[in-house]
């Protein structure tokens, strides 16, 4: 293979990343590949097209993913940190944009056409503003001359307040709770934590007052009979219909009568056609990848890497979380896509990104314990 | 600012590191560890939750099974076929598909309504549309489709629509048996008559245990019936009706050996592949479940209690000249001789004096005895649920026994008197009546002396001199070569209390061959009216030759030989 005498950046590269990770990342896409053949022809047939319409592009959006989810993980933790900005401030330009120019699918204008492609830019702002976040945060610590945290708060402030406009208060929920998580992680103090979490609340209750579906949808969950549940009692039904082993590929029923079977409720037609089984070796993947890379992140010395690191774990974690409980019947209906599961070419190729930052951050390198700080680490602030 | 949003003075107090601007404060840095295993902890919990769900809903009971299972109960179970004692098949099941909806797997109602209106536009739109948009898990919405239909809702591709495989009864011969098979419901469930019967006897306990829901489960129930003389029965009856213009008539043909029925009819009845009017108060089965005051047929009971009692012998003579008058009844004769009659005298010119005289002879608590014994004064037991009770006098005094001795102040229904008849002639034995195969030997046993065969011996005599005499009530009834004997009823019926003596309820009892009777024939015609001017409307001149006509084109059908031509006599036989 390759020898470790070798001091090519691919070898520096293989021998350094975390190979684990990436395997699981890329289960992950298989599994996504094999189960969009299950959800997403019935999909298709319902809005006339080809069966395989979904299936051969989710394929087709495979080989840019992993491209860059194999590129970006070259990076250095410095030029992740410039990545991320240069992607934060085009996805901010892309969001302004697709407030005027998007086009609108189901009441949200979340989508823009590139070159003959629909691109949702939220999906690429969201871990370039981790990353940024983190970076804020730490230099914070650091008592730099950056009002880090003030920063970061004014970034969250207009991501917010692009994602509300659209509006997409999936999305918004996801990145308050990653921002505030690493905000956490970072050491805010316990008075800061409940002052956030008042503010959270009385975001939650705002939402409820003004979003008339948010508030259809946490009163549904609560009580069932006040109103239609279909999305939610279809997919639960598709779960119990497959059993532990599942109805067999191509034998599920309920995945035809199931809206967004190849996006949002993907997990349920995977218990559905291959059985609750395999949607535990699913949830212990995720969890595999996602306290594999906590750890990684807690092992690591270097302040920004270990923020970063964890912030882009974390909302791959509650992203996938939030997915499954809500095909699980465990909390209200909310528009989240499976991570790299769940079909969707603005969705991967971000997942791509995020998860390339995350591997670029937890490769190994050579100790940056007190020692060799001096030297390893040049001073100055920049990104 | 910054500082200050932090924990722990140490941050605020650590001294600024010149070259180490971005080393971290160890106490923030534990912190932050703290806090990321923490997370860790977070996860791994909230992973174990969604694993946890996965198991719970794995070892989840599906209502899969309550799913179909309902659907199942709700669709009309599998019976067995009917068929009569040739095999001929009186009732059947047919598979028809039935359309059904499962609204909560619908994904448009308005377009599904819009679609199934196009192919069933007699349901309702907006009846259509609101079960359809329910989240009920079954509806019907229409039992019982044509396969053209079935085939263009198929053709729609809806779904959420299907269609179950129902059982639907057919009855090959309609109205043919219709109050002997009876019919059932739309859930396919015995309603009436043998179908009834059925599923008293056990069917219904089948399915309700899951059981017998396949055809091959299920024998064929085999009656006693026979098609072609029901169908000999209905059909004289339906002329009679027409002929002498009456509301009602009913017939049955009994085997005199074993007691199984082979053809009952009461007419006007019902379709019972449409029993729109099943329920009319007129279509009962009057056989069973109509009383009546009998008349004259009464008097073969009286006859056949007189003579086993020894109270009365053949040749004694009672004094027919004068009316009986007890209290404010009058007691006399429709065919008047005035004059001292002899035994088959009486019975041929039907002497109510006469037979009252013979009644108080046998005795008020005897008569009672016997016409106990005959299963007059009880409900008839058999297999067909509808059956009537009589109703007695409320005081078996003088009156109520010279009255009850030729057939007023009681009401049997038919059935009794036919069943009280096949006692009479065929050596003394009643029997229950029944609708299914029974032999001779069986119907021994069952069977329950009620007369001496001697007794039995003179009312064959009687029966048969009815008929072959020509002084006889029932000559009329006879049929060369099949030896015919009977007893004729023309009873008034009562309206407000009162005999009215324009309508009338006409009967004719018989059997054949006499000598050894295998069947017994009752036929009554309610309210029947003069053929044509100037003659009457007894039952010898309605009701006897109808059981003729019956007799002769049923006999050969059930098997009895003629008998040779008595020299110097033609035989006429016509069918």
């Amino acid at each position: 293979m390759v020898s470790r005498a070798d001091r090519s950046l691919f070898s520096e590269w293989w021998w350094t990343v975390d190979k684990f990770l990436l395997v699981g990342v890329l289960f992950l896409m298989f599994a996504g590949v094999v189960l969009s053949l299950a959800g997403s022809p019935p999909v298709a047939e319902r809005i006339g097209l080809d069966s395989f319409h979904f299936v051969k592009r989710h394929i087709f959006f495979l080989f840019p993913t992993i491209a860059i989810l194999i590129g970006v993980s070259f990076l250095t933790p410095r030029q992740v940190r410039r990545a991320a900005l240069v992607i934060f401030v085009v996805a901010l330009a892309l969001m302004f944009l697709t407030l005027f120019f998007g086009h609108e699918v189901k009441g949200a204008r979340r989508w823009i056409s590139l070159a003959g492609f629909s691109l949702q830019p939220s999906e690429f702002m969201k871990p370039a503003f981790i990353v940024l976040s983190a970076w804020l945060f730490t230099e914070s610590t650091r008592q730099s001359d950056i009002p880090g945290n003030i920063f970061a708060v004014l970034l969250l402030a207009i991501v917010v307040s692009l994602l509300v406009a659209q509006p997409d208060l999936g999305q918004t929920m996801l990145t308050v709770i990653v921002w505030s998580a690493v905000f956490f992680l970072a050491g805010l103090s316990w008075v800061w934590i409940g002052a956030l979490a008042g503010l959270a609340a009385g975001g939650i209750v705002l939402a409820y007052s003004v979003f008339p579906h948010f508030a259809g949808r946490i009163n549904r969950f609560l009580d069932p009979s006040t109103g239609d549940t279909y999305q939610v009692d279809t997919a639960l039904e598709s779960v119990l219909h497959g059993g532990w082993f599942g109805r067999g590929p191509g034998e599920g029923i309920v995945k035809r009568v199931l809206p967004d079977s190849h996006t949002d409720f993907i997990f349920a037609v995977a218990a559905e056609e291959f059985g609750i089984l395999l949607c535990i070796l699913l949830v212990l993947v995720f969890a595999f990848i996602v306290v594999r890379g906590l750890s990684h992140s807690l092992k690591n010395e270097d302040a920004f890497v270990r923020l970063a690191a964890a912030g882009l774990f974390l909302l791959f974690g509650v992203q996938s979380v939030i997915n499954m409980a809500v095909n699980l019947n465990l909390m209200p209906a909310k528009g989240m896509t499976l991570p790299f599961v769940s079909y969707g070419g603005s969705s991967i190729l971000a997942l791509a990104l995020q998860m390339g930052f995350a591997l670029a951050l937890t490769r190994r390198r050579p100790e940056t314990g007190r020692l060799t700080l001096r030297r390893m680490r040049p001073a100055g602030a920049e990104v | 600012m910054s500082t200050t949003m932090f924990d722990g003075p140490a941050v605020a107090s650590t001294p600024r590191l010149k070259p180490g601007r971005r080393v971290m404060p160890k106490v923030a840095r534990d912190q932050t560890r703290g806090r990321l295993f923490l997370a860790i902890c977070a996860f791994t919990m909230v992973y174990g939750v969604l694993a946890g769900r996965l198991v719970y809903l794995g070892l989840t009971e599906t209502d899969d099974v309550v799913h179909y299972g309902r659907a199942a109960s709700e669709i009309a179970t599998t019976r067995p076929d009917i068929v009569d004692r040739n095999g001929e098949i009186l009732a059947t099941d047919i598979n028809t598909a039935s359309l059904y909806a499962e609204p909560r797997r619908i994904i448009d109602p308005d377009e599904a309504a819009e679609l199934i209106n196009s192919v069933l536009p007699d349901l309702k739109p907006s009846e259509l549309r609101r079960k359809l948009s329910g989240d009920a898990g079954f509806v019907w919405l229409k039992r019982e489709i044509s396969p053209a239909v079935q085939a263009a809702i198929h053709r729609l591709g809806i779904p959420g629509i299907g269609f179950l495989t129902e059982k639907r009864r057919f009855y090959p011969g309609g109205p043919a048996a219709a109050h002997v098979v009876g019919l059932v419901n739309v859930d396919n469930q015995g309603i009436a008559g043998i179908e009834r019967a059925v599923d008293q006897r056990g069917l219904s306990d089948l399915h309700g245990a899951g059981f017998a829901m396949g055809r091959s489960d299920l024998e064929p129930v085999e009656l006693s019936l026979d098609l072609r003389v029901q169908h000999v029965l209905r059909d004289e009856l339906a002329s009679a009706m027409e002929r002498y213009h009456a509301v009602a008539a009913t017939g049955v043909i009994v085997n005199a050996k074993t007691g199984e029925v082979l053809a009952l009819a009461s007419l006007p009845d019902f379709d019972p592949n449409n029993p729109v009017d099943a329920n009319k108060p007129d279509r009962l089965n009057r056989m069973t479940a109509g009383t009546y005051e009998l008349g004259s047929v009464f008097k073969s009971f009286t006859f056949a209690m007189a003579f086993d009692s020894g109270r009365v012998k053949m040749d004694d003579t009672f004094d027919a000249r004068a009316p009986i008058r007890v209290g404010r009844f009058t007691i006399s004769d429709f065919h008047g001789k005035h004059r001292v009659l002899s035994v088959p005298e009486i019975f041929l010119y039907s002497s109510n004096i006469a037979t009252a005289k013979m009644a108080l002879a046998v005795g008020l608590d005897n008569q009672r005895g016997y016409l106990e014994r005959f299963g007059l004064l009880s409900k008839l037991q058999t297999d067909l649920p509808e059956v009537a009770t009589p109703q007695l006098p409320k005081k078996w005094s003088d009156v109520a026994a010279m009255t009850v001795s030729f057939g007023h102040g009681i009401a049997i229904t038919p059935m009794q008197a036919a069943m009280a008849d096949v006692a009479l002639v065929n050596g003394g034995i009643l029997l229950p009546p029944t609708f299914f195969r029974r032999t001779e030997k069986e119907a021994m046993a069952l069977g329950t002396r009620i007369i001496s065969p001697e007794t039995s011996d003179k009312m064959r005599y009687l029966f048969n001199l009815n008929i072959a005499d020509p002084r006889g009530s029932g000559s009329r009834a006879g049929v060369p070569g099949y030896r015919v004997g009977g007893k004729t009823g023309t009873a008034e019926k009562v309206e407000n209390g009162r005999y009215v003596n324009n309508k009338r309820l006409n009967s004719f009892l018989a059997a054949f061959p006499m000598d050894d009777p295998n069947y017994v024939v009752l036929v009554t015609l309610d309210e029947p009216k003069p053929e044509r001017e100037g003659i009457g409307a007894t039952a010898g001149l309605n009701a006897a030759p109808t059981v003729g006509a019956i007799v002769r084109r049923s006999a050969a059908l059930l098997g009895v030989k003629p008998e040779a031509p008595q020299p110097g006599g033609a035989l006429l036989v016509s069918y």
